[in-house]
């Protein structure tokens, strides 16, 4: 007796093959599959439909800024362990596989840029890199960009991709939040705008600090930014979630954010903002 | 562990203990707060006393807000509403008078029995609690008093429509207010300081908390299912990441621990509001005649500070 035909390889929900781990370069909601070039190509933005991958702090920064334009800053500055953190593995390990895994030194990457010819400071977050965590090293590089934005007058565009506070840096994670919130009320006592771009996700401490003070907050399509996320509000309220649970979408309709700006568009979006603010000092 | 936080301590204790032959009234206490918060740093807590402060933090008996309120403030006049939308009961806010003048108050409360925790929602607040407490920052701001809030809570509440309302966002906004005030600000953690829900509420010139309160980035049990994919394991977690004052004024995250009574705060009530009120008055005292303008730069400035790095 003949088995019968597999034919989940043509259906759209395939699970993901064992161990749950996709492949990357898979679109997760439509499984168009891509070479690493033709993403690059297209702004990590899937062809077919829409789907925004991950986008590297690198890729963005390149997106974004003019070329040749951008000078990184702080690029030396390192997390320490202070609370000698050891779960199943130490912090420090982690740290030490982050950085060889994405040839970042820590989750965001700062400096100045010019921006269609505006002059910009760009803070960009990295999600490969422990899940974008805002540890002590990303709240003092938000910090020093919005000094260095304040000092030169130019906008500060922030680029969030975080899962939120990073565990391991214990209460100094959560510290991280008021100091980026100081340091953006400092700017915005300077009368220098701060732009906040929302990726996939923004969720936890991120959105609850820096990230929602934006003068102008966009966000990317399909975007989750929320505070808690879908699974804890499931697990804690029992609650039916909507299916645009926390997505950038709902975000607009509930008023939470300016405009949803696909990736293709960002740049000169942003360029418009930078016109829109440049006061011809 | 000769920290930062130890040799400031006995600088100042130093410096006391000079003045105290000068024969001045009212350092004696000073002295042995001092003295006591120097033994609780040289003796580092072990991973079981930091799980019994976890305990106790949470401890069914423990004084909340409103406990405290009654015993330390006269004439409390409650504020009820963010003006908008509801009135949060998991954050009380309002007008009162300690030691004759009058103060603005703020701060999570938790319920005892079954109902007046479902009222209060266990201290988790609701956008609409921020907003509320935003509010009465504000006034306090317009009207030049002092603000003091006290910090109780497992965590901003998760939900959908907390969410739909803005919670991240207003998390962020109390913390921005609280950056921009130029009146003297105050705050203790009086038992569980959980997470955004309790920096939005903590941003001020002193931070003080109770020897038995914690103080942390996530829930013991939140940290476990995460890092150890077991909720159970949340004595280890709570070992890992320190939540304990002890800890936390090592950090540099708080500028004072506030003593309970022997066996914790829930034994006695009295004494726990009588010792807490002593420390937020010196707290106030200390900042008092500070121009408003440079109480918020150094407040800023000190938060900016926080965090450890090469």
């Amino acid at each position: 007796m003949a088995s019968r035909i597999d034919v989940s390889v043509e259906h759209k929900h395939l699970p993901p093959p064992e161990g749950g781990k996709r492949n990357p370069n898979t679109c997760p909601s439509c499984a168009s599959h891509y070479r690493d070039d033709e993403l690059d190509a297209s702004l990590w933005v899937c062809r077919h439909c829409g789907h925004h991958f991950p986008m590297r702090a690198r890729a963005r920064i390149a997106q974004l800024a003019d070329e040749g334009s951008f000078v990184e800053q702080a690029a030396d500055l390192r997390s320490e362990d202070p609370l000698d953190f050891f779960d199943l593995r130490p912090y420090t390990e982690r740290l030490a596989e982050a950085e060889l895994a994405t040839g970042l030194g820590e989750a965001m990457v700062i400096g100045e840029a010019t921006l269609d010819g505006h002059g910009c400071e760009l803070a960009v977050m990295d999600f490969a890199f422990m899940g974008g965590s805002m540890g002590s090293v990303v709240g003092e590089k938000f910090s020093r960009a919005c000094d260095s934005a304040a000092e030169r007058r130019v906008p500060l565009i922030a680029v969030a991709a975080s899962g939120g506070a990073r565990m391991q840096e214990g209460i100094l994670a959560l510290m991280q939040m008021p100091k980026t919130v100081c340091a953006a009320e400092d700017l915005r006592d300077a009368r220098v705008p701060l732009v906040t771009v929302l990726g996939h996700p923004t969720t936890g401490g991120l959105l609850a600090s820096f990230a929602s003070l934006g003068d102008v907050l966009l966000a990317e399509p399909g975007a989750l930014m929320s505070f808690a996320g879908p699974r804890v509000v499931q697990q804690t309220t029992r609650e039916k979630l909507p299916d645009d649970f926390g997505l950038a979408e709902s975000n607009l309709r509930y008023g939470h954010v300016d405009a949803i700006v696909p990736r293709p568009e960002l740049r000169s979006t942003l360029a418009r903002l930078l016109r829109l603010f440049d006061r011809g000092e | 562990m000769a920290s930062e936080a130890e040799l400031r301590l006995r600088e100042r204790l130093g410096k006391l203990r000079a003045t105290r032959l000068l024969g001045r009234t009212g350092l004696s206490g000073e002295l042995e707060r001092l003295q006591r918060q120097l033994d609780l740093l040289a003796a580092e807590p072990t991973d079981e006393e930091i799980w019994r402060s976890v305990e106790l933090a949470r401890h069914q008996d423990r004084p909340y807000t409103l406990d405290y309120v009654g015993r330390l403030l006269d004439d409390f006049f409650e504020l009820h509403g963010d003006r908008t939308r509801a009135d949060d009961a998991a954050i009380v806010a309002g007008l009162g008078r300690l030691d004759g003048r009058t103060i603005v108050l703020v701060g999570q409360q938790k319920g005892r029995d079954i109902k007046e925790r479902t009222r209060r929602n266990f201290g988790m607040a609701f956008p609409e609690g921020y907003r509320k407490a935003m509010r009465a920052m504000e006034l306090a701001e317009r009207q030049g008093f002092p603000l003091v809030s006290l910090v109780d809570t497992p965590g901003a509440y998760p939900g959908v429509a907390a969410e739909q309302h803005g919670q991240g966002g207003s998390i962020a906004r109390s913390q921005a207010t609280m950056a921009r005030l130029t009146v003297p600000t105050v705050a203790c953690v009086i038992g569980e300081g959980g997470s955004g829900g309790a920096i939005a509420l903590a941003l001020s010139d002193r931070v003080l908390m109770q020897e038995h309160a914690i103080y942390s980035v996530i829930t013991p049990e939140g940290c476990a299912a995460i890092l150890w994919r077991d909720a159970s394991e949340a004595k280890k977690a709570a070992a890992a990441f320190k939540p304990d004052a002890a800890h936390c004024l090592e950090l540099g995250v708080i500028d004072g621990i506030v003593p309970e009574p022997a066996g914790g705060a829930h034994l006695d009530h009295e004494e726990a509001a009588r010792l807490l009120g002593a420390s937020l008055r010196e707290a106030l005292e200390d900042l008092d005649g500070i121009p408003g303008e440079e109480l918020r730069r150094t407040r800023r400035a000190k938060f900016r500070s926080l965090g450890v790095f090469a």
